[in-house]
């Protein structure tokens, strides 16, 4: 059940110059939020900008009752959010989202992320891999100065394996292509994925031609996040020019099976 | 203090209702606040058959608020009567659908459906901006609302709102074709015609390429039209655009609205239509108005 709140920003952190990790005491939206789920922040109380931001939740910890989510400073919404300060209220609704990533009845996971998609990966793989999972992980990058978070997907995972586009940091190239490398001679039960979209095309591809099952958190402009404008349309992949079908992001989603989705 | 009013016939607690196309058909907000609290509830645009709406993108952000082209999606009138409204009757609260259709045909036959529902009234949308037939094909022109009005008039006994768009010149004489049609009442402004471009790309951000402007950028341009179709028609206005609380609410309806329509404001609150309740409560204690009724027109013009 999603919750309007006000919650306190307890620890602002840069990761880069431009990506910020905010955590905020809100034990009403962590006790029901599941990993893929998503936040709606209200960055001011003023109408510009006037829709709320949707942001996705990297880490719950359900023993503090606190989550973490993290940001690009990228358009005026983010700007004015990177502006709060550790003590500040952060209005929120979450946890929202129906669908979201499920790993019980896999045993060997793989998990691709590419660029600031990762936060989302980042839930996923801590109780996978808490829950004995075997997880590796596969994250891409632009060059050495966008790699993020490499510590902490250590932490999660059985494997992790870091690439950039130009080979500065890491394995050079996609990361999806060193997943489809690891197939050959690894089974795997399940393939997670954020990021941008050519490379979740790239991942829903190789997952239906190995015939993986392959879940995928999707983003798309929302304007309310709960299901109520239907505004976040996407395409299912029984829709045809003459009986177009769509879901939406904030309600089915953001996480879908990558085969019901056209993308 | 009684806040309660009659509308057109359809009595209702307080004047806040929630637009068309912001409320989905109640259950989503409902688990955020109790919906007896509300006036009543517009439903979103409701047509014969079901409709899948417009390619994505489909909303943007906009000054002070937001540019949304969905196209009408929506379920289709029969899973409406079967889904989504004996869940709307279990909250004591007003029931107004509205309806769209492509054809004049359209909306007479989704209106004899409308007409066996346990609902209170009628919207009828002759205003969506975001699709190509009907809608605001019959909305711009005084001759196109009386005829659509009318003909839906002949079989539709309940409470009947036409829905105005403000893309025209003078939206006081597309007013007077509702009422002359046969209207009960009149509500307005649906959303404003705009566009997005996205600089980089060079094409425009929604995939229908212009689509509906609604929140508080359109305020002063409702209120305006408001109070010029309230000195053209004798029949009641829902008024809307931009209203976020009680302060945007009282002034509509001291420009003539005898009841307002929280409707972008949903989004960037779940409660701004019930915070607005309470601030309007809060104006008639301090201004000791004894009924919310006695404001409506109150505007002295300099």
């Amino acid at each position: 059940m999603p919750e309007v709140v006000k919650v306190t920003l307890i620890k602002k952190e840069y990761l880069k110059p431009d990506i910020v990790k905010f955590k905020v005491q809100a034990d009403e939206i962590v006790k029901d939020a599941k990993p893929g789920n998503f936040l709606e922040i209200r960055v001011t109380e003023t109408t510009v900008p006037f829709l709320r931001r949707p942001i996705s939740i990297y880490n719950l910890n359900r023993n503090e009752g606190t989550l973490e989510f993290i940001f690009q400073i990228k358009g005026e919404g983010t700007k004015l959010l990177g502006k709060k300060e550790e003590g500040d209220l952060v209005d929120i609704i979450g946890p929202l989202g129906m669908g979201t990533f499920k790993f019980d009845k896999y045993e060997k996971i793989a998990v691709v992320g590419g660029g600031i998609g990762v936060f989302p990966l980042y839930e996923l793989s801590k109780e996978a891999k808490e829950a004995g999972k075997d997880v590796s992980i596969y994250l891409g990058f632009r060059s050495k100065d966008y790699v993020l978070l490499e510590k902490e997907f250590e932490n999660v995972s059985n494997k992790l394996v870091i690439t950039t586009d130009e080979g500065s940091y890491g394995i050079k190239g996609f990361a999806i292509n060193k997943l489809e490398e690891d197939l050959k001679n690894r089974k795997i039960d399940c393939i997670y994925a954020c990021g941008p979209l050519p490379m979740l095309k790239e991942v829903k591809k190789l997952a239906i031609e190995k015939e993986i099952p392959c879940q995928i958190s999707l983003e798309e402009r929302m304007g309310c996040g709960i299901g109520v404008c239907l505004g976040c349309a996407v395409k299912t992949a029984k829709s045809s020019k003459e009986n177009p079908e769509y879901w939406h992001v904030c309600k089915g989603g953001p996480v879908f099976q990558a085969k019901d989705v056209d993308i | 203090m009684n806040t309660s009013i009659n509308f057109a016939g359809i009595k209702m607690k307080n004047p806040v209702t929630v637009a068309s196309g912001t409320f989905g058909y109640g259950r989503e907000y409902s688990k955020f606040f109790d919906l007896s609290k509300l006036g009543g509830i517009i439903t979103k645009g409701t047509s014969l058959k079901p409709k899948s709406g417009n390619k994505p993108p489909r909303v943007c952000e906009t000054p002070s608020g937001m540019l949304n082209s969905i196209g009408l999606q929506n379920p289709g009138v029969e899973y409406f009567a079967e889904n989504d409204l004996p869940f709307l009757k279990k909250f004591d609260t007003a029931i107004i659908v509205n309806a769209c259709g492509s054809t004049i045909d359209d909306y007479i036959d989704v209106c004899k459906i409308l007409d066996t529902l346990d609902i209170d009234g009628v919207e009828l949308n002759l205003s969506c901006p975001n699709v190509k037939e009907g809608c605001m094909a019959f909305g711009s022109s005084y001759q196109g609302v009386k005829e659509v009005t009318s003909r839906v008039r002949k079989v539709l006994n309940k409470p009947l709102i036409v829905k105005l768009t403000p893309n025209v010149s003078n939206i006081a004489e597309i007013a007077k074709g509702a009422e002359d049609g046969g209207a009960d009442a009149v509500s307005l402004i649906n959303t404003l015609l705009g566009m997005k471009i996205d600089i980089e790309k060079r094409r425009p951000v929604l995939a229908n390429n212009t689509g509906g402007i609604s929140g508080p950028a359109i305020r002063p341009l409702a209120v305006r039209m408001v109070y010029e179709v309230s000195q053209a028609v004798s029949i009641p206005i829902l008024g809307m655009g931009g209203i976020i609380n009680g302060e945007d609410a009282i002034e509509f309806m001291l420009a003539g609205a005898s009841a307002i329509s929280i409707g972008a404001g949903n989004f960037a609150n779940p409660y701004t239509s019930i915070n607005t309740i309470k601030e309007i409560e809060e104006y008639m204690k301090k201004h000791e108005i004894e009924n919310i009724s006695d404001i409506v027109g109150q505007v002295k013009m300099n």
